[in-house]
This record gives C-alpha cells, sequence and structure tokens, in this order.
C-alpha cells in the first residue's frame, strides 16, 4: 500500500514527520486488505466523512498539504519571537505601584537603525514565501496528465451536481466515481467545472482544494486519489436556500471496481412490465419534464438530475438523504420535507401514485 | 463657517463650560437639537449611538447563527431566514456598525486633536450622517416591508459580498435584494460626502504649528482612511447602480446567458472589499498609537515609520483585492502577483506592531481598561494577521477559502481587531465626551468576559474550516466532526453577548453616575486633553498653537520639551 507514494514531494518529505500515520495507515490498509481480498472486486464503501486538510489523500491536495507546512511553520515563528517579545515587554515594564508615577520613564523617540533591522526579515520571509507559492501554483494549474487520465464533467446546478464522463457517454449526479491512481497505474482525473445557474464551488479537501464553477467560464481542477472510499465534500459557494445540502460524494473505486460501474452505467435500463404503471404514472405526472430516464418515452427534462441508473445511487437529494424506501417515499409525497427551498416542487400525488412510482424508480439500477 | 466662528469666539468667553451629563431642557427641546445640530461632537455622538444600535441588531442576528449552527440538523431558523441573518448581519456589522464608528470616532477626535472649532463643512456633516443612518434604516424595514410584494423573502439573502448572478432577477426575485443594494447606495452617498470632509478639516482646519508632521497618529490614520474611502466607496456604489439597472432596467453586466460576466461584479466588489478592510482597521490602528504611548508614558517609536507604513497600507491595499477570487479559475501569473502583492502588505503591517512593540519596551506600562484592550488588540491582530498570510499563499487559500477558517480569520481582523480597537478607543475618549470616567470594575468584568467568549466563539472555527467546513450553510449532517466545535464557537458567542451587554450596562451607568474625569483623566499629551470635558461647543476658547507632536508634554514639562527633539 505505499504505491501511493510516486510524487517526487511526497517521498521528499513524508518519511519523516508522518512516519506514525504512514504506519497506521499502512496497517489499516493490510487489515482492509485481508477483509476485503475475498470479495477485492467489490466497492469500497469506508464513508471519508471527515475531510481533514491536513490529511491528504491526493497528488494535489498533498501538495498543497506540503506549502501549507511550510507557511505555518513560518507563521508560527514569527508568532512565538513577536508574541513572545511583547508578552516581554508587557510584564517587564508594567507599572509596579504608585511609586512607578513619580517620574516618567526615559522618553525614546525611535531608532533608524533597530527599524532598519525589523524591516529587513519581512521582506526577506516575503521573498521567499512568494517564490515557494510560485512553485507550488505552476505544480497545481500545470500538472503533467498522462494519456490514461479520466475525464469528468461537472455542472453545477442549484442544489446538486451534474456528472458526465465524455469518454464513456456516461451521465449521472451528485455520486462522483472515480478510479484509484497507483504508481504503476496512474489515474488521474481530470475535472471540467461549469455552471448551468449561479456560481458554485467544489470542494472535497481531502482530494484537492476548491474551485468556482462560474456560468460561462469552463474552470479545471484535477485529482489523483491514492485510496479508496467515499469522500465527503460540500459546495462552497452560497448559491440560495440549499446551498447547505449541495452535498459532494466522490467515490474512489479501484481501477477494474470502477470500469465494471462504468459498464453498468451504459446499461439502458430494463423495462419490467410490473412497474409499468409506475413508469405511466411518473410521465403522466410530468416528472419526465425535468428528469431523463433512458428508454422512457417522454422522460427526457435535463433541468433534474438523470435518473436512468437512480436505484444504483446511495444517496437522494444531492446527499441529504439515504436513497432508502422510507426517505425516497418522503421525498415523493413533498421534497420541500427533506429540502426545503429545492427546486422539485411538491407534486401532490396520491400514496397509490407514490407507491407506484417509487415501485419504477427502484428498477432503474 | 467663518462668520459663525467668529460669533462663537465672541459668546464662547461668556458662556460656561457644559455640565457633565445630561443637557436640560425638555425631551422634545433634546429631539429637536440632534435633528437640526451640525455640531461635529453632536453627530459623532449620533454615528456612534447609531453604531451600537447596528451593533446590537448584528449581535441578535450573529446569537440567531450561532444557535442555528450549535448541533447537526438544526431547526432553529429555516434556510431562508438563515441566509438572511447573515447576509443582514454582515452587511449591517460592516456598513453601519463599523462605518458608524469609524465615522464618529473621527468626527467626535479629529477636530479636537488638529485644534479646530468644527469640521470644514458642518452641514455636510449632518447630510452624511442621515444619509447613512436612513440607509441602515431602509435595508432593515427589507424585513417589514420586503416580503409584502411578490411573497418571497423578507431579508437580503445573497451573503453580504452578493455574488452575481445569484442577485438577478432570475434567481432573487422579489424585492430583497434591491433593499440592499439601494440601502447601500445610500448609504454610500453619506460615507463619501464624510470622506470629503473628514479630508478638508484635516488639511484646511490644522490649528498654528500642527503640520502634517506633527499631527497625532489618529488624526493620520484617518486622513490615510478617508482617502480610501473617497477612493474605493465608488466603485461599489457603481456596482450597486450596474446591479439596479440590471434589475429593473434589463442591463446585462453579470448575466451570462445574455454574454454578461459574474466574475465582473466580484472584480467591482473586491477592489472595493479589500480596500474596506483598511478603512476599518486603520483608525483602530490610530487608536491603538494612541492609547499606547500615554499608557506606556511614552512618545510613539518611531512616528515617521508609522505614518509612513499607514500610507504603504494605503496604497497596496488597492492591488491586492483578486486574492479573495484566488479559487475563480485566474491564470498562474495572475494568482502569484496577488499572491505577491498579499504578502507585501504584511511588510508595513509587521513594522507597525513593531513599533508599537518599541513603544510599550522600556515604558512604564499603567494597565487601565484601555490599554487591556489594546494588549488583548495585539495579540488577535498578530494571529490574524499570520492566518492572512496562510490565506495569501494562493495554493493553501485553495484549501481555506470560503471554509470557517476564513470566517475566523476576519472575525479576528474585525472584532479581535477593529471592535477591540473601538473598545479601546471608547474608553479612552469616553471621559472627555460625557465628563464622566467609565466604571472600572464593570469595564475588567466586560474586558474579560468579552474576550474570553471571544476566543471561544472564534478559535475553533479555525479548525472547522480545516476540517472543511464551508461558510454560509445553515445546517450540516452528524459525523463530519463539527459537532463539538460549533456547540463550543456557539457558547462562546453567548458569553460574547454576555461581555457586550456589561458594556451597555457600563455606559449608561457611567454616563450618569460615572467619576467625574476633569480634562485630562489620563494624563495624555494630544490637544483634545486641553480643553474641558465635554468641550464646549466651540471646542477651544482660543485655537491653539502647537509646536511639537505633543503640546501637553511640552506644557507638563517646560524643562524637556518635545520640540527640542523633533
Amino acid at each position: 500500500m505505499l504505491n501511493h507514494q510516486y510524487t517526487r514531494y511526497s517521498l521528499a518529505t513524508r518519511g519523516s514527520g508522518r512516519g506514525w500515520q504512514l504506519l497506521g495507515f499502512t496497517f489499516a490498509a493490510l487489515a482492509g486488505f485481508l477483509s476485503w481480498a475475498p470479495v477485492a472486486r467489490a466497492q469500497d464503501s469506508t464513508i471519508r466523512a471527515i475531510q481533514n486538510i491536513f490529511d491528504p489523500l491526493s497528488a494535489p491536495a498533498e501538495t498543497l498539504y506540503q506549502i501549507s507546512l511550510l507557511v505555518m511553520a513560518v507563521c508560527a515563528v514569527i508568532f512565538l519571537v513577536v508574541g513572545g517579545l511583547l508578552t516581554y515587554a508587557i510584564i517587564r515594564y508594567r507599572r509596579r505601584g504608585p511609586e512607578d508615577d513619580h517620574e516618567e520613564p526615559p522618553q525614546v523617540y525611535g531608532s533608524a537603525a533597530i527599524e532598519l533591522a525589523w524591516t529587513v526579515p519581512p521582506i526577506l520571509i516575503v521573498v521567499m514565501l512568494v517564490l515557494v507559492t510560485a512553485r507550488t501554483i505552476g505544480e497545481i494549474q500545470h500538472p503533467k496528465m498522462p494519456e490514461t487520465a479520466e475525464q469528468v464533467r461537472i455542472i453545477g446546478h442549484r442544489y446538486w451536481w451534474e456528472v458526465r464522463y465524455p469518454k464513456h457517454d456516461v451521465v449521472t449526479a451528485n455520486e462522483i466515481h472515480v478510479p484509484l491512481s497507483s504508481r504503476t497505474n496512474r489515474l488521474p482525473t481530470q475535472m471540467v467545472l461549469e455552471s448551468a445557474d449561479v456560481i458554485h464551488g467544489f470542494w472535497v479537501p481531502q482530494l484537492n482544494g476548491k474551485t468556482m464553477l462560474v456560468p460561462n467560464y469552463r474552470n479545471t481542477m484535477w485529482i489523483e486519489p491514492y485510496a479508496t472510499g467515499i469522500y465527503l465534500g460540500n459546495c462552497t459557494v452560497l448559491c440560495g436556500q440549499q446551498h447547505a445540502n449541495m452535498l459532494i460524494r466522490v467515490i474512489v473505486d479501484k481501477p477494474e471496481v470502477y470500469r465494471k460501474w462504468l459498464e453498468s452505467q451504459k446499461q439502458a435500463p430494463v423495462s419490467d412490465p410490473q412497474v409499468a404503471e409506475g413508469q405511466q404514472q411518473f410521465i403522466s405526472n410530468s416528472c419526465g419534464t425535468c428528469h431523463h430516464i433512458e428508454n422512457a418515452r417522454g422522460a427526457t427534462g435535463v433541468f433534474g438530475p438523470d435518473l436512468t441508473h437512480f436505484s444504483s445511487r446511495a444517496t437522494l437529494g444531492s446527499g441529504v438523504a439515504p436513497n432508502d424506501d422510507q426517505h425516497l417515499r418522503s421525498w415523493l409525497v413533498n421534497p420541500q420535507d427533506l429540502k426545503p427551498g429545492c427546486l422539485m416542487p411538491n407534486m401532490q400525488l396520491s400514496s397509490n401514485q407514490v407507491d407506484s412510482i417509487l415501485a419504477y424508480l427502484r428498477t432503474l439500477k | 463657517m467663518a462668520n459663525s466662528t467668529d460669533t462663537l469666539k465672541e459668546i464662547g468667553t461668556e458662556l460656561a463650560p457644559a455640565p457633565p451629563g445630561h443637557e436640560h431642557g425638555t425631551l422634545t427641546a433634546w429631539i429637536q437639537d440632534l435633528i437640526f445640530t451640525v455640531d461635529h461632537k453632536k453627530l459623532g455622538f449620533m454615528y456612534i449611538g447609531m453604531g451600537w444600535l447596528f451593533f446590537i441588531a448584528g449581535g441578535i442576528l450573529a446569537s440567531l447563527i450561532r444557535l442555528q449552527l450549535a448541533v447537526p440538523n438544526n431547526h432553529v431558523l429555516d434556510p431562508e431566514a438563515f441566509n438572511g441573518a447573515f447576509t443582514m448581519h454582515g452587511t449591517a456589522m460592516i456598513f453601519f456598525f463599523a462605518m458608524a464608528m469609524v465615522f464618529g470616532l473621527a468626527n467626535y477626535v479629529v477636530p479636537l486633536q488638529i485644534g479646530a472649532r468644527d469640521m470644514a463643512f458642518p452641514r455636510l456633516n449632518a447630510f452624511s450622517f442621515w444619509t447613512t443612518f436612513f440607509g441602515g434604516c431602509f435595508l432593515f424595514t427589507s424585513y417589514v416591508a420586503g416580503p409584502g410584494l411578490y411573497g418571497t423573502g423578507a431579508a437580503p439573502d445573497a451573503s453580504w459580498f452578493a455574488l452575481a448572478p445569484l442577485t438577478s432577477r432570475a434567481f432573487s426575485p422579489g424585492n430583497n435584494i434591491d433593499y440592499w443594494s439601494l440601502g447601500l447606495l445610500i448609504s454610500g452617498v453619506g460615507t463619501i460626502t464624510g470622506g470629503v470632509n473628514v479630508m478638508v478639516t484635516i488639511f484646511c482646519y490644522r490649528c498654528k504649528g500642527m503640520t502634517l508632521y506633527r499631527m497625532p497618529l489618529f488624526t493620520w490614520m484617518v486622513l490615510v482612511t478617508m482617502f480610501l474611502v473617497v477612493m474605493f466607496f465608488p466603485p461599489l456604489s457603481a456596482a450597486q447602480i450596474m446591479l439596479v439597472l440590471e434589475r429593473f432596467f434589463g442591463a446585462k453586466f453579470f448575466e451570462a446567458q445574455a454574454g454578461g460576466s459574474p466574475v465582473l461584479w466580484q472584480h467591482f466588489f473586491w477592489i472595493f472589499g479589500h480596500p474596506e478592510v483598511y478603512i476599518l482597521v486603520l483608525p483602530a490602528f490610530g487608536v491603538i498609537s494612541e492609547v499606547i504611548p500615554v499608557f506606556s508614558r511614552k512618545p510613539i517609536f518611531g512616528y515617521p515609520m508609522m505614518v509612513a507604513a499607514s500610507v504603504m497600507i494605503g496604497f497596496i491595499s488597492a492591488g491586492v483585492w483578486a486574492h479573495h477570487m484566488f479559487t475563480i479559475g485566474m491564470d498562474s501569473f495572475s494568482v502569484t502577483f496577488f499572491a505577491f502583492a498579499t504578502f507585501v502588505i504584511a511588510i508595513p503591517t509587521g513594522i507597525k506592531i513593531f513599533n508599537w512593540l518599541g513603544t510599550m519596551y522600556g515604558g512604564k506600562l499603567r494597565m487601565e481598561i484601555p490599554m487591556l484592550f489594546c494588549i488583548a488588540f495585539l495579540f488577535q491582530f498578530l494571529i490574524a494577521g499570520l492566518t492572512g498570510i496562510m490565506l495569501g499563499c494562493a495554493p493553501f487559500d485553495w484549501q481555506l477559502n470560503d471554509s470557517y477558517f476564513v470566517i475566523a480569520h476576519f472575525h479576528y481582523v474585525i472584532v479581535g481587531g477593529i471592535v477591540f480597537g473601538v473598545f479601546a478607543g471608547f474608553y479612552y475618549w469616553f471621559p472627555k465626551a460625557t465628563g464622566r470616567l467609565l466604571n472600572t470594575r464593570l469595564g475588567l468584568w466586560h474586558f474579560w468576559v468579552f474576550t474570553i467568549g471571544f476566543h471561544l466563539t472564534f478559535d475553533p472555527q479555525h479548525f472547522l474550516g480545516i476540517l472543511g467546513m464551508p461558510r454560509r450553510i445553515y445546517t450540516y449532517q452528524e459525523g463530519r466532526g463539527w459537532e463539538f466545535l460549533n456547540m463550543l464557537s456557539t457558547i462562546g458567542a453567548i458569553i460574547q453577548g454576555i461581555g457586550a451587554i456589561i458594556f451597555i450596562i457600563n455606559m449608561i451607568w457611567s454616563a450618569r453616575k460615572g467619576k467625574i474625569a476633569g480634562d485630562d483623566p489620563w494624563d495624555a499629551w494630544t490637544l483634545e486633553w486641553t480643553t474641558t470635558s465635554p468641550p464646549p461647543e466651540y471646542n477651544f476658547e482660543e485655537i491653539p498653537e502647537v509646536r511639537s507632536r505633543r503640546p501637553l508634554w511640552d506644557l507638563k514639562h517646560p524643562e524637556d520639551p518635545d520640540w527640542k527633539f523633533e
């Protein structure tokens, strides 16, 4: 499991300071491997909910982590020096009592030498920081992408994410599957970020920093995760009432598991005669005006998430609730209960209609 | 002005100094006087009163925000009310609390410090106050009047920097955004005219002998501030006009579908927004530069460097705005340039901190309440500056931007820096303005409760940002590691609120029953302490003449005057 250490930076600095972490990680990975060995071709469902920016699990996040350590070290030294001098001055020169008031202290107006002395070190620090920053900016913004790089187009909508895989002609929503990258098999993912309405922000701290999704602009960012699992993230730019529940899930899997997922997403859903009633209700209640479902006549909308493989997703409403029958029923009865202010209106469905639509949606795997 | 000064001079000699505490007369007479007054001291008072009013309003909104975020999946506020709460909190605190404090202190103190009888344009001064005040009232009427027309959101809810295109008609129907943009447009007029007024006053109304080189540092920093106001409020007003044109007349400045650019708004907003930080913090620096020397019993260390650093901050602040936009997808050259400019601004700021340190070094520090606030300011501003360097480092900012780390950082600047500076100035000049000292015991309670509350509120927020909590979310799910820190932050906010209440009690009690201060309670050195407390309407019976930066030191120490050394 050490194979994620392939970047120059990682090799240079990972060894010392984070040795214990690496050790723990190795043990965890080993234990994970042993327990998963019989079902190695299944998805890793570890949820990485605690997204500490100082615990990066992807190449660009690692680079950001390195420079942030440097900057914080510089700041810590400045804080200790200046804070120490301040504390010393406050304790040493405080008024000792009324007897201190008879005489004013010596009146000192300044000293060119001292002032010059404390102006030069900050200038040197600034020069150093600028050079390091410039170098890191280049490293992040102009990466060398191998031919094998996966491509994902992410389009922010008010309170959900549209996810497209242009190489594979796959469309999904909110849950972004990407392959695991390793030294022997580099598989970074290049993301193109766009917006359909207002400005959004894409941020999964352990994978990379954040980038805004601005209408009419095509921003890019890349990730290169070296640990499998489900990474949680958030929209970071206020986009309206449900900004808080515009959640991100990035699912990192071994390349073979990822390819299997891609294959399953390419399949058109099987039309099941048992749920024909549900499909009929779906269309006649104009759900299809906003939602697209492959092979369902009339379900051609682009305003809401593509539902072709809806039941293969673990969450609904962009991560607001688990995709189980109870929550899905609540969502169909009134989406405004789970996600007040979201753009899907209460469709005033009867409970029979809800049942049949629910049954239909469950066949969309 | 010239005429009225002459008349005042004649009458002035016969008038007894105004008694401390309340003016005599009926309530109506008092209100009438407030409405029609053009006296810089009364207007300064009103600015400060308005500031505290909006501070309370903004504080209540902040408490609601913190209550909502105390636990995951909370239901104190619905999402719409929450978005309104933080938008109004930010707007009220920046434009109607902090700006009012800047103008209130400048109005009250600057003419006294430069030995003038009033502002250059007293009636324009009243106009500035009333437009600012009405702008604030107009903004808050949206809570009452906003929903009537289209049945949509009551308060503006697009955050205080109102990123386009969220503010366009398509995404923000109703009139709430119009209340926001028009409210700021109206108050912006008052702010810009106020800035011109203070500038002219400083340039043209200094007493005899007070060269720019002998001006007290508070006045110097207010001067730099007013330059920034006059230069950088117009871009904000221009942006508001564009927004109004877009919302009412179909202009397409920011609408992507029609070929406009949402990024344009951000440039306009931040080219105002970043200098705004310095507009707010420079007067606080000024207060600190007055209080630390007096309570250390030494002149400010390196006065010329202090002035130069302020002017440098003013200049550089014009060229750093895009560091608020590092995540917008800028090219590498621009990112590097703005990171560089941001680091550079740390140099003059560092010089200031060192000079304050140099002032304290070798002095006899009197730990009175204003000095306590200054000392807390120094530590907090140091931390704020260092987290600012972290945010200025663009790659680090890609992680920290728009997270709670940023919230913690700028609250360290605005509360830990500016509000603490305002408190220091308030305890320092309150005896001059009212004739009575603020109560020390209550002051100590205020200082410690507020400081502890401040740290408990904002220290954990740094870690929330590091753990990936984005700003402006009305709720969060369990298990993200944010529960404990959010709870801590909410408890801190409540403690901070208690501290603020103690302060308000102190203010009201001391104004009536505080110890009589006398003309010069702190044994200070600048001109405002030569006149009575409170000063008469004409400020000085005779316009003073100064020979150094510390005219009162010269008077008190004729054997060792400053002018020999300057």
